[in-house]
């Protein structure tokens, strides 16, 4: 007896196939590092419960050249999250309208940036009002 | 008919790639690269003051929020990226992904109420 097996297409790299999968692929990527980032907070929470030392201990391990690079990396990661986030946005939020008429694309990215870049210099100011 | 569950997922999500969006650059900034490299001052996390962070309550809310919503939006995003690269167990790969938010969820939840304030 003989099975036949139809022809399927091979689904392996496909979102190579175009640029418009490979933004979406590299969009959706950088949930891992976020992620990450998540799970280096929660450690150093966890840490910061478990006494001085402990918490010293995590500190040191974020002063470590692998640390840098992993943060550096991290950090590009989630400026092209805020970017690619913004850029869908009008795609994935309900059609808003304002006087009648519906808002352009590239005036809900540009709000959201906008909004992201004052967000960012707010927690940096006051952080470093708080701690000169 | 049975409700769907998405919308709670994908509030999570929402609520965690907006938060991501708008103050993570910063934040990893700050924790990863300019305090630990003494751009800004390197008491800014210094065990005391952490832990007065975590004592007040406007600081837990913060930590919280933080890790609990970076950790819903991750699970989501990375259950449909499994799916697209070819893992079709969908259950079994929400229930991992979800369970593993959830778990981080309760232990920085029990973390921040342990360190009381």
């Amino acid at each position: 007896m003989s099975i036949q097996r139809p022809y399927v297409r091979s689904m392996d790299g496909w979102w190579k196939r175009n640029a418009y999968y490979t933004r979406y692929m590299a969009r959706e990527v950088t949930a891992v590092f976020v992620a990450a980032y998540a799970v280096v907070l929660l450690v150093g929470l966890v840490r910061l419960s478990q006494g001085e030392a402990a918490f010293n201990g995590w500190l040191q391990a974020l002063k470590t050249p692998l640390s840098l690079v992993f943060h550096l990396v991290l950090f590009a990661t989630f400026v092209y999250h805020t970017w690619s986030w913004f850029n869908i946005m009008p795609l994935t939020m309900p059609i808003m309208f304002v006087g009648g008429k519906q808002v352009q694309p590239g005036t809900i990215t540009g709000t959201g940036l906008v909004a992201a870049v004052i967000a960012c210099a707010a927690v940096f100011f006051i952080v470093r009002r708080m701690h000169p | 008919m049975k409700r769907s569950n998405e919308p709670i997922f994908w509030s999570l999500f929402g609520a965690g790639g907006m938060l991501a969006a708008l103050i993570g650059p910063a934040l990893v900034f700050i924790t990863g690269i300019a305090v630990p490299f003494a751009l800004m001052n390197p008491d800014t996390m210094s065990y005391t003051r952490m832990l007065a962070f975590s004592q007040h309550w406007a600081g837990k809310c913060f930590a919280f929020a933080v890790i609990a919503l970076f950790m819903w939006h991750a699970a989501h995003r990375i259950a449909i990226l499994l799916h697209d690269l070819g893992v079709h167990a969908v259950a079994l790969v929400k229930f991992c992904c979800y369970g593993l938010a959830f778990l981080g969820t309760v232990i920085a939840g029990y973390t921040l109420l342990a360190l009381g304030g």
